[in-house]
């Protein structure tokens, strides 16, 4: 049954007022939303509108080209810088996620004395604000006469060492909030059933780790990705990381090469998120 | 009881159980759970009921006595080599498995071959009436038919001893009531000793073969539900199951027993001395209008209230010397004369009805 059109017309005009909870329906929380996306969103589309601007000095546009994006690629130094910012934060994300879900466990676990302390101490490098921490890991790799000229990719232990001290905490902290929800009765049951504690951690706990680990690794990568203060204290003076060639780059001007790098950086961002996310909730589909 | 039940299959020698700050859970228990058996731990919440089932299946380590299961002596054996299998609370369906998965679980981890895991796991579903949602996960299951899987998942085992800890708090109260039958017969069709853990006495009464009451960490009494609610021993027993009038009073040793409140009554055949508690069960209480003739225990009382619940009705009166009691009268026609409140009636009870317990 169709209603009348002049039925229908009247309903189109007179909508009901808004709710108490149809925020969107009032004008100044549309305005405060528009300001949020105008701020949060309006730098990072500038720097990728002028990534394909056909000008040196980058102040006004002048037309489209990708040329920047070729001499990005052809820029030695960037692409070195690339490859080991891609490097160390794969190596390092590794680690301080298998790192991070252990301790995760153990602190989810166990009791043992002095637990707080340690849990405490184990989440410092989340707070203790950079610059103290790269200057400690300074002081701590130059008394340790760490080697600095290494071959490739054994130059940039330092640094992954440094990006693991300070992403694994994040992780810890998001598969032991993960964990949390975990009903140590599925525990139980699976050791009931014939499981050993291995079989246990891998068939019945790990699954449900899953969404923690996904999320703690994505968090290590960009964290190692892009940190900058830290690798500049513990990087040997002839290795360099992306974000590092970037702040050197821009010390002399910002070319729309400088743009096009970043571009790709968050695009590739943006493709791991997507990529996880998308894993993710095919998981939780399947569990529906 | 047939033969099989002479089997002892669980044997419990002085078990206790005390965690850390809190009372004793376990407190010197000792059970025989006969082959074949389906046995009921019956208690209030924080009785121990759930601490002892767990003991059995090695989720908790007792911290003195042993536990026997099939003959051999459980100390030191993990929950994954003994020959029981749990139905949890929860049902602790895993839900990252699909049915099939989840009731093929353990026979995989304990390396049966897939061949015969299949034919395994498609008789348990048959079973448990599952058949044609092997492929479902279990978030798209109702409540009855996630416990229907973990019912498959550990009948599946084929163990000694199927565990339940109150597998039917979840459900709601009709489909609750077709479990209770649907859990006798397939106890009936598998012949594998049930020992359920519940807090509801209806649920104890109709399923099981032997009930053990527990309160405070200790098993009060074990008996068949009828011995159950017609003798019990104790006065918590008495007061825990069904409805009960209970006084205390003092026995004089030959047969006669100083109720308070009531006065003294006789009680045939009975010899304890000291302290007891004397109860009867509403529904054995008559209601008169003269005095009764003798071989009645009765009271002159005055009716206080009368409660209707349909198929009977519960009348509330008042002794001459001051103690409630309360009779169950059934409404056996649909003109049963009721007294009314104020009515003056006498309360009586035949004198062999009358229970003893201790205090």
């Amino acid at each position: 049954m169709r209603a009348p059109p002049q039925h229908r017309l009247r309903r189109l005009r007179r909508r009901p007022p808004p709710g108490p909870l149809d925020y969107g329906r009032h004008l100044w929380m549309r305005l405060t939303m528009l300001a949020t996306f105008v701020f949060l969103y309006a730098p990072i589309i500038t720097l990728v509108a002028f990534s394909f601007n056909d000008s040196r000095r980058n102040v006004v546009w002048r037309g489209f080209t990708v040329k920047y994006y070729l001499k990005a690629w052809h820029n030695d130094g960037l692409i070195e810088a690339f490859t080991n910012s891609l490097t160390i934060a794969v190596i390092s994300t590794a680690v301080s996620t298998v790192i991070g879900a252990m301790v995760a466990l153990q602190l989810w676990r166990f009791r043992f004395p002095f637990k707080g302390a340690y849990e405490g101490g184990m989440a410092l490098p989340i707070v203790i604000p950079e610059i103290c921490m790269g200057v400690a890991m300074l002081a701590f790799f130059s008394r340790t006469y760490w080697p600095t000229d290494l071959i490739w990719p054994f130059n940039l232990s330092a640094i992954i060492i440094a990006h693991i001290s300070f992403s694994f905490p994040f992780v810890a902290v998001v598969v032991r909030a993960r964990l949390a929800s975990f009903n140590r009765e599925f525990e139980e049951a699976a050791k009931d059933l014939g499981a050993s504690e291995w079989r246990v951690l891998r068939d019945v706990l790990l699954p449900h780790m899953a969404p923690g680990l996904v999320a703690g690794a994505l968090l290590a990568f960009t964290l190692s990705l892009d940190d900058f203060v830290i690798t500049f204290f513990t990087s040997g003076p002839d290795t360099v990381t992306f974000p590092v060639k970037i702040y050197s780059m821009v010390r002399f001007s910002v070319t729309p090469e400088v743009n096009a790098a970043s571009a790709v950086l968050i695009a590739i961002t943006l493709a791991l998120t997507a990529t996880a996310m998308f894993l993710q909730n095919r998981a939780g589909q399947k569990m529906r | 009881m047939n033969n099989a039940m002479n089997n002892a299959i669980v044997q419990v020698r002085g078990a206790v159980k005390t965690f850390a700050g809190v009372a004793t859970a376990v407190d010197h228990v000792s059970l025989d759970i006969f082959e074949g058996e389906f046995f009921a731990l019956l208690g209030p919440s924080g009785c121990g009921k759930t601490t002892f089932m767990r003991m059995l299946a090695g989720l908790e380590i007792p911290d003195r006595g042993e536990i026997l299961i099939d003959g051999r002596d459980m100390t030191g054996v993990p929950p994954n080599r003994r020959p029981v299998n749990m139905v949890f609370q929860s049902y602790a369906v895993f839900p990252h498995m699909s049915v099939l998965a989840n009731i093929a679980y353990g026979l995989k981890v304990t390396g049966v071959g897939a061949a015969d895991i299949r034919r395994r796991v498609d008789e348990a579903l048959q079973l448990v009436q599952l058949g044609g949602l092997e492929q479902r996960m279990p978030a798209q299951l109702s409540g009855g038919q996630l416990q229907r899987v973990a019912l498959a998942r550990a009948l599946v085992k084929r163990p000694r001893v199927l565990l339940l800890d109150e597998p039917l708090s979840a459900l709601d109260a009709k489909l609750r009531e077709a479990m209770q039958l649907e859990l006798v017969k397939l106890q009936h069709a598998v012949g594998i000793t049930f020992i359920i853990v519940t807090h509801d006495q209806q649920e104890a009464l109709s399923m099981a073969d032997r009930i053990a009451v527990m309160e405070k960490g200790k098993v009060r009494q074990v008996a068949p539900p009828a011995e159950l609610y017609e003798y019990p021993r104790s006065y918590f027993v008495a007061d825990f199951i069904g409805k009960m009038n209970l006084f205390h009073g003092r026995a004089s040793g030959d047969g006669a027993v100083a109720v308070e409140q009531l006065g003294e009554i006789k009680i045939p055949g009975n010899s304890s001395a000291g302290r007891v508690g004397i109860a009867v069960r509403p529904e054995k209480v008559k209601l008169f209008r003269d005095a009764p003739r003798p071989g009645f225990t009765a009271f002159k009382s005055t009716v206080d209230n009368i409660a209707y619940h349909g198929s009977e009705s519960y009348v509330f009166a008042t002794t001459e010397s001051g103690a409630a009691i309360a009779a169950t009268v059934q409404n056996e026609s649909r003109d049963s004369k009721l007294p009314a409140v104020g009515d003056s009636i006498w309360c009586g009870w035949r004198a062999e009805d009358t229970l003893v317990l201790e205090e």
